[in-house]
């Protein structure tokens, strides 16, 4: 053994055992008391309406409900705003920040997680110099980011170069609002939630596309063009998708489409496979995560739209990325997995835990994409989703129509009618995506896989036409 | 001896060489055949199309300042019959070297002579982008050369960086 | 109506992710599409053949570590060969195998590296690159135990190599052999039938044989073009006829054609060394030359197969202790040669991929 592979090694413990003890003794503790307050509000031991005092969306209704009663009796020098212009500010500043709060501390983990995760799968460490386990390195990079100087490039569109950071963190936060975390536990239970996270996400495109063009950069121009084109082509096959959802729920908001799942014990990702595929897909190419992230190519565009953006203003492109990504699990977990119920377990688990975990493993699933895959071009991406995916949604669509025409005619026990829905739509879609893509002249079997010829001699032009190698030019 | 395990010897290339175009070879030895610069072009094109000889690539090609003369080499390679030759032209003129080019018959020529030009400033005639490569436009002299640190007015290196004030932008 | 657009110039480099290294095109382009490419290089420059000429021919041993700096020993090799020819050295037959096996290994790196920074440009997030290089890693081990230096190795010797590998080498490169074959299946496995490499690299920067051929491409790109030319078969030095390889050949001339020969070169090269391994001689591991060489006036152009292709070096000596002339022929430079039509009229992102699919290395490209 050389003293270079000694010294390889490298200590095996770093952390010692009590703040490991410590670490488990706290997560048993959260969850201790997090099944004590499950107990507590399921058996009703709060009475009345107010019975959960994380519900932040009741909270706030409550709260807006007294202060117009106050608002009422005492007028108030800002009437001219409406009259319940008070009682609407406040909820929103609490509920803005009861989000912000909540999604701005997952962040921090995430950053963590995915660097470390990201890491494993490239057999190296990840972050683990900061803290235990590497635990504050979200910490460490926000102070970096915190303390770099941010540029503006000469020939920027000054306001609108320094809007954009802020813009594109206003759909992250209100996006959040729906997403129901437990019955009753919502801050936006608005009845088209579907609608409304459609609407609000699409005002993403238009922060990109100011801070693309802004930039008076070709690359950041080239890679808000790009997020243009993504987003006219994958808006249509996900709203197509989140529609069928919608038919067969039978209602566009988020809480009941949960509780529809909760009371036919079904998740709708085993009725709507092809609906969650095309939604699942869509969303990594609106998102910009591999293998859909042409808007900021690494390598061909640098970083796309936000190519000329440094310290905290890139820290909040950033930080929007990774939100939308983990918003992007939280929808997926809520309309296809089943949200926070999990088949009657919801009543000994609190719901929010439930979803956590649902969200946490689809965004395993991208996290795990992005550690897998090459990215597609632009234009395979555009003619995947032109010629391969809103032909097929439509389709499908027009199959779940049917279906749930059907279930809201005829009175089968649900168990029955689903189980049938299911077979049919699983079947549907293996047939439909096997077929279409044989009609766009996929042919797996008829291409070989290609290897090198292998040869001893040597030889130019005249070797190279006898070994028949290059057939060129043809097209593949 | 050529130098080369399987290098043609310069007598076996002369003779078709100077069947073919006459009074082109000047001097052949056992390793290289010496060209009239002039006629290089017409050379390499027979070397290249000649069926025995197919010289079908320019494996190399650099320049070598001799001091009162410049030695262009080609180094050409032919793949099917896996032998070398070597074509050496003599440029006599010192001061302004140019002779033609090969790029109408290697197309890999086109960025070995535009790096003899930019460090050994021989001029290629006829090729289609010969400009420096390495160093920028308005660099004084070629650094390669023998005679680089004689250069009376220039001290070799950089006073300052070069576009800084001159507004000369290299293309 | 009518839409125009206007072309517009891109700089890409000498600052970009996929340019590895230095290394600047300005693009022309219209929209997506490229029309104009043209390559600025230089940022590198050493001077190093003016340099040369100023030092003994030891001395100049390490600028060929720097030349190509991801292939040392290549570099090394092809020097010592050009010079051992120029003055007539004549190596022991245990050199000869230490220095193909530190070649073949030098080879795997730097393949490892060329397969994982393309799939980087294909657009992975640095996986694939990540996994090639634990190997790469093990490689540069297997040097540091060996001459102390892991990238500028500075390993070969004019007559020989510097040094005999110590004793903890043999069973290190033992399991490496033993182990390379199933983690090049892993790597196969993993990116040969991936659906979206195969989008990416098939029918992009398609070069025939005639133009690769013309175009003086070498090594894999000449290889991928179909051209079965390799220096270790044709003009073998350091013994290479002793051993039993074969040379992969592709057969459109494609980026991934490239991508699958540098896959297959690995393997080859790991049966190479497995030979050499079982082959090695005792013996001295060089001769002794003079400190200062002064060979006979004259000139000698060697050349090895090198990661990249063919590396020649066209050395000159006037009788004294410094070569007259010392020039590299670099094949990362001259394979750019085809780069206008690879570019022109194929996406931006083709274009990266095509450039990916060269394995520039820019340190050989300005040296």
């Amino acid at each position: 053994m050389s003293a270079l592979r000694m010294g390889r090694r490298l200590p095996r413990r770093t952390v010692p055992r009590a703040l490991m003890a410590l670490g488990a003794l706290v997560a048993i503790g959260f969850v201790a008391v997090n099944v004590a307050i499950g107990y507590v509000v399921i058996d009703g031991r709060l009475d009345g309406q107010w019975y959960d005092v994380r519900d932040l969306g009741i909270g706030v209704q409550e709260l807006r409900e007294w202060l117009d009663d106050r608002n009422a009796q005492q007028p108030g020098i800002l009437d001219f705003l409406g009259q319940h212009w008070i009682s609407y500010a406040v909820t929103a500043l609490l509920g803005a920040t009861g989000i912000l709060s909540i999604v701005g501390g997952a962040l921090l983990i995430l950053i963590w997680v995915e660097r470390r995760l990201i890491g494993r799968m490239q057999i190296r460490r990840g972050p683990n110099r900061v803290g235990p386990y590497g635990l504050l390195q979200p910490i460490a990079d926000a102070v970096k980011l915190i303390q770099k100087e941010v540029l503006m490039p000469r020939g920027a569109d000054k306001v609108l170069f320094f809007l954009p950071p802020a813009l594109i963190f206003i759909p992250m936060i209100v996006a959040w609002g729906p997403i129901p975390w437990g019955a009753q536990m919502a801050y936006l239970d608005v009845h088209v939630g579907i609608l409304f996270l459609i609407a609000v996400s699409s005002l993403t495109t238009l922060a990109i596309f100011m801070a693309g063009w802004s930039s008076n950069n070709h690359y950041a121009l080239l890679g808000a063009m790009r997020t243009i084109a993504m987003m006219i082509s994958y808006e249509i096959p996900l709203s197509i998708a989140l529609l069928s959802v919608v038919l067969l729920s039978g209602s566009m908001q988020l809480s009941t489409i949960v509780e529809w799942q909760s009371t036919h014990n079904v998740w709708l990702a085993a009725l709507l496979p092809l609906a969650m595929f095309t939604y699942f897909f869509s969303s990594t190419a609106e998102l910009n995560r591999t293998p859909n992230d042409i808007a900021e190519a690494e390598s061909e565009i640098v970083a796309g739209f936000h190519t000329e953006y440094s310290g905290m203003k890139f820290g909040l492109f950033y930080a929007v990325e990774l939100g939308n990504a983990l918003f992007v699990a939280a929808l997926t977990a809520t309309l296809f997995l089943g949200g926070w119920s999990l088949f009657g377990l919801e009543e000994w688990i609190p719901g929010y835990l439930i979803l956590g975990a649902k969200i946490s493993a689809a965004y395993f699933l991208l996290v795990w994409l992005r550690g897998t895959l090459p990215r597609f071009r632009l234009d395979q991406l555009m003619k995947f989703a032109w010629q391969f995916l809103i032909p097929l949604s439509l389709l499908n669509l027009l199959i779940v129509a049917v279906e749930a025409s059907v279930f809201a005619r005829w009175e089968v026990k649900g168990i029955v009618s689903l189980g049938l829905f299911a077979i049919v739509n699983w079947a549907a879609a293996i047939i439909l995506v096997r077929e279409w893509a044989r009609r766009m002249g996929y042919r797996p079997e008829r291409e070989a896989v290609r290897q090198p010829i292998l040869t001893q001699g040597v030889g130019g032009l005249q070797a190279a036409r006898r070994l028949g190698a290059p057939e060129m030019g043809t097209q593949v | 001896m050529p130098a080369g395990p399987r290098q043609l010897s310069g007598e076996a290339v002369a003779a078709p060489v100077a069947a073919a175009v006459p009074d082109a070879i000047l001097r052949a030895t056992d390793e290289w055949v010496e060209v009239r610069p002039e006629r290089i072009a017409d050379v390499l094109r027979f070397l290249h199309d000649d069926a025995d000889l197919d010289a079908r690539q320019l494996s190399n090609l650099c320049a070598v300042d001799r001091h009162d003369r410049f030695e262009v080499v080609y180094h050409l390679q032919s793949l099917d019959r896996n032998h070398q030759i070597v074509v050496k032209a003599i440029v006599g003129e010192h001061d302004e070297p140019s002779l033609p080019s090969a790029t109408a018959v290697y197309k890999g020529a086109l960025l070995q002579e535009r790096e003899v030009y930019d460090l050994m400033g021989v001029r290629f005639e006829g090729h289609p982008d010969l400009r420096r490569m390495f160093l920028w436009e308005g660099y004084p002299g070629f650094p390669l050369r023998k005679d680089f640190l004689q250069i009376p007015e220039h001290h070799p290196g950089l006073p300052k960086f070069p576009f800084e004030e001159s507004g000369v932008q290299a293309r | 109506m009518t839409a125009a657009t206007e072309p517009y110039v891109l700089n890409i480099g000498p600052q970009h992710p996929s340019t590895h290294g230095v290394f600047r095109l300005r693009v022309v382009m219209d929209g997506e599409r490229i029309q104009d490419v043209e390559m600025v290089v230089g940022y590198l420059h050493r001077s190093m053949e003016k340099l040369a000429e100023e030092r003994t021919y030891t001395q100049n041993i390490p600028f060929t570590d720097r030349a190509d700096y991801l292939a040392a020993m290549s570099g090394n090799l092809g020097y010592c060969l050009a010079v051992e020819r120029l003055a007539g050295v004549e190596v022991p037959e245990r050199a000869s195998y230490l220095r193909v096996i530190f070649a073949e290994l030098q080879r795997i790196a730097s393949h490892s590296m060329a397969n994982g920074t393309f799939v980087n440009d294909a657009g992975a997030w640095q996986t694939p690159l990540m996994y090639m290089f634990r190997e790469r890693e093990r490689i540069l081990d297997l040097f540091e135990m060996t001459c102390g230096a892991r990238l500028t190795t500075n390993y070969m010797r004019i007559g020989g190599v510097a040094f005999d590998p110590p004793e903890e080498f043999y069973p290190a490169i033992e399991s490496l052999v033993d182990e390379l074959p199933e983690r090049i299946e892993e790597y196969a496995e993993l990116l040969v039938d991936n659906e979206i490499l195969l989008a990416r690299g098939r029918g992009v920067g398609i070069i025939s044989a005639e133009d690769a051929i013309n175009g003086s491409l070498v090594g894999p790109m000449l290889r991928g073009s179909g051209v079965p030319w390799d220096l270790r078969k044709a003009e073998p030095y350091c013994g290479y006829d002793r051993f039993d390889f074969e040379i992969p050949v592709g057969r459109q001339g494609d980026a991934y054609d490239r991508f699958l020969v540098r896959l297959e070169e690995v393997r080859q090269s790991t049966k190479i060394i497995r030979q050499a391994l079982d082959g090695l001689p005792s013996g001295p591991h060089k001769t002794q030359i003079p400190l200062a060489l002064r060979p006979d006036p004259g000139e000698a152009y060697a050349r090895v197969e090198g990661p990249r292709g063919e590396l020649g070096f066209y050395v000159v000596s006037d009788g004294g202790s410094a070569p007259f002339r010392f020039h590299i022929r670099a094949p990362s430079l001259i394979n750019l040669s085809l780069l206008r039509e690879m570019a022109i009229g194929a996406s931006l992102p083709d274009a990266i991929v095509a450039l990916g699919s060269v394995d520039i290395v820019v340190g050989e490209i300005d040296r």
